[in-house]
């Protein structure tokens, strides 16, 4: 399976990347290369077989329902870009 | 041309824990900005998720109350999308393994019950909140509420009006609440549902449905899906075509409106989260939570109906919230007349309580003070009439029924030498409606009675007076 130029750009868009149209031509057939191998890998026999969730046989452990962190916005927000009223800023993400 | 309706509701409760679903930062509602945001929940590198057993402790309490099966092994998935509120890049859910399968809420639409059958439920995290103020053109971010624990509740398509849509999100509501899983807080958040909605021919292929999101009120549930069924059949009924879409209602002008088209592009590429193991929950887990599941509203609802004897409806007003129930349950076991008691709690309780937008937990007359009033209604001191007076006094804090009634002097007048007296005065003053009402005027009975209410300021015993009125009318 290959996948198509305008393929490439949607999945750009929505993972917010911009590409141009060289980069998208390089991304397609790097991509397709992907699928090619992908495709080898469904040629397999997996019926009967449980999906894996996760490599290692073990189960999730749980933590008890309390409060252990304390309030450090002050130290975490050192590293952040903008600050205003402990609020972190960005840029507009609504028109 | 005739339309059928269906509907699908998705619910997010939030879980009534301490700490967050994979952290330990507290969940309190209104923190100062970021205070209760750690590092787990601002993503920094090479934290790592815990999972929250009380979040899974409340997954498995309501799969129980629904009649449901809990997943004895579920899988926490990634699903990815890019907002600021997210730090991650991705919300912690569930995707095709859920804790909770199956399971059903009943409900009740004029008289007509019905069973609304549930898909799922499964525990995910909430994202954090983006403040659109002005902030030099910039957008603020606060991270509190990111980690909080949910339960999306997912219905089948089995809803067919605006009104059973209503009756299940209530029902949902206050199941919950019950459950003691999640506070319900609409106001706050705690209790968010989207409706799927699309309109079709009867017994027609369904048709393309659109989504409206984030409904924070059951009047606005009703309001938005009322407008959207409107908005299809008017759009299919001139030409047109339904596209499915992600809407949002706009309560100040009653309508829904698309998002745009790029923002709902789902391609959210699922996978099971590799920092959590899978989730496994033992037979004896959901045996010990069992143990611990309080009577269900449709119990309660049951028991009062056979019980008490009560109508269906006025069970399910009574049974609507656990702390109702509750006050209800406290004047029956004082005052034994559960319909007195019954019309009470819904009349004058509810009324009051309504009017002052309070919930029962604050009223300000007991359980027990208000079965104090019945009793003076039962044992003939007072009428209903003046009960309602002395019962506004209670509310005003003015004391005790048996306090008001004496301080204001309102005992019933039994005693029937001094009613007659007043019966007589009537008569002789009245000469021409005397004469007007022994030629067939029946309706002036009514007169009479006015009268001697007036003269008594209705503390008149009403059975009494038209006993006595009747006799000496007769002449």
């Amino acid at each position: 399976m290959s996948i198509s130029l305008s393929d490439v750009k949607r999945i750009a868009s929505l993972s917010r990347i911009a590409v141009s149209d060289a980069e998208a031509e390089a991304t397609r057939a790097q991509l397709s290369g992907i699928f090619s191998l992908i495709e080898a890998m469904q040629a397999v026999d997996t019926s009967g077989i449980a999906p894996m969730s996760h490599a290692q046989e073990i189960v999730l452990r749980m933590r008890s329902d309390t409060v252990t962190e304390t309030d450090q916005h002050e130290a975490f927000q050192r590293g952040a870009p903008q600050v205003e009223a402990a609020l972190y800023l960005v840029p507009k993400v609504i028109e | 041309m005739q339309w059928e309706v269906v509907i699908g509701l998705e619910v997010h409760a939030q879980l009534s824990t301490e700490s967050k679903i994979f952290s330990g930062a507290s969940t309190a509602f209104g923190a100062a900005p970021n205070a209760q945001a750690c590092a787990v929940d601002i993503a920094l590198p090479g934290v790592l998720p815990v999972l929250n057993r009380g979040a899974v402790e409340r997954a498995i309490k309501f799969g129980l109350a629904v009649g449901a099966k809990v997943a004895r092994r579920s899988v926490f998935s990634r699903k990815n999308y890019f907002y600021p509120d997210l730090p991650k890049g991705y919300q912690i859910s569930q995707f095709d393994l859920p804790v909770v399968l199956g399971g059903e809420i009943p409900i009740l639409v004029d008289g007509v019950e019905k069973k609304v059958r549930l898909t799922r439920a499964h525990l995910e995290e909430d994202a954090g909140k983006s403040l659109h103020e002005d902030f030099h053109g910039m957008t603020g971010i606060d991270l509190n509420r990111a980690g909080t624990p949910l339960l999306e509740i997912v219905s089948e398509p089995d809803m067919s009006s605006p009104l059973e849509a209503v009756a299940y999100a209530k029902e949902l509501h206050s199941l919950v609440r019950y459950l003691d899983i999640c506070d319900g807080n609409m106001q706050e958040g705690s209790f968010r549902c989207d409706a799927n909605v699309s309109v079709r021919r009867p017994g027609g292929p369904l048709g393309t449905r659109r989504e409206i999101k984030n409904l924070n009120s059951f009047r606005f549930l009703q309001q938005a899906i009322e407008y959207e069924i409107q908005w299809q059949i008017d759009t299919l009924e001139n030409g047109g075509k339904i596209q499915q879409a992600t809407v949002l209602f706009d309560s100040d002008r009653g309508e829904t409106r698309a998002m745009r088209s790029k923002e709902e592009a789902h391609d959210y590429r699922y996978f099971p989260d590799p920092d959590l193991l899978p989730l496994e929950i033992s037979e004896a887990w959901i045996a010990e939570v069992e143990k611990t599941l309080p009577e269900l509203p449709q119990a309660k609802r049951i028991r009062y109906v056979s019980d008490f004897g009560l109508s269906a409806y006025d069970a399910g007003v009574l049974t609507s919230s656990k702390e109702l129930a509750a006050y209800f349950e406290e004047v029956v076991s004082i005052y034994s007349d559960p319909k007195v008691c019954a019309n009470w709690v819904m009349g004058e309780v509810n009324g009051w309580l309504n009017k002052a937008g309070i919930e029962v937990e604050r009223c300000p007359i007991s359980s027990r003070a208000l079965a104090g009033l019945l009793n003076r209604i039962g044992d003939g001191t007072i009428s209903g009439k003046i009960a309602k007076e002395v019962f506004e006094a209670m509310w005003n804090g003015e004391g005790e029924a048996d306090a008001i009634i004496e301080a204001r002097g309102l005992k019933q007048i039994s005693d029937s030498g001094a009613l007659e007296k007043i019966v007589d005065e009537i008569i002789s003053n009245n000469p021409s409606q005397v004469a007007d009402y022994r030629a067939g005027r029946d309706k002036l009975f009514a007169f009479f009675v006015g009268q001697a209410m007036k003269a008594t300021k209705g503390q008149a015993n009403p059975a009494q007076l038209s006993e006595i009125l009747k006799q000496k009318l007769a002449g």
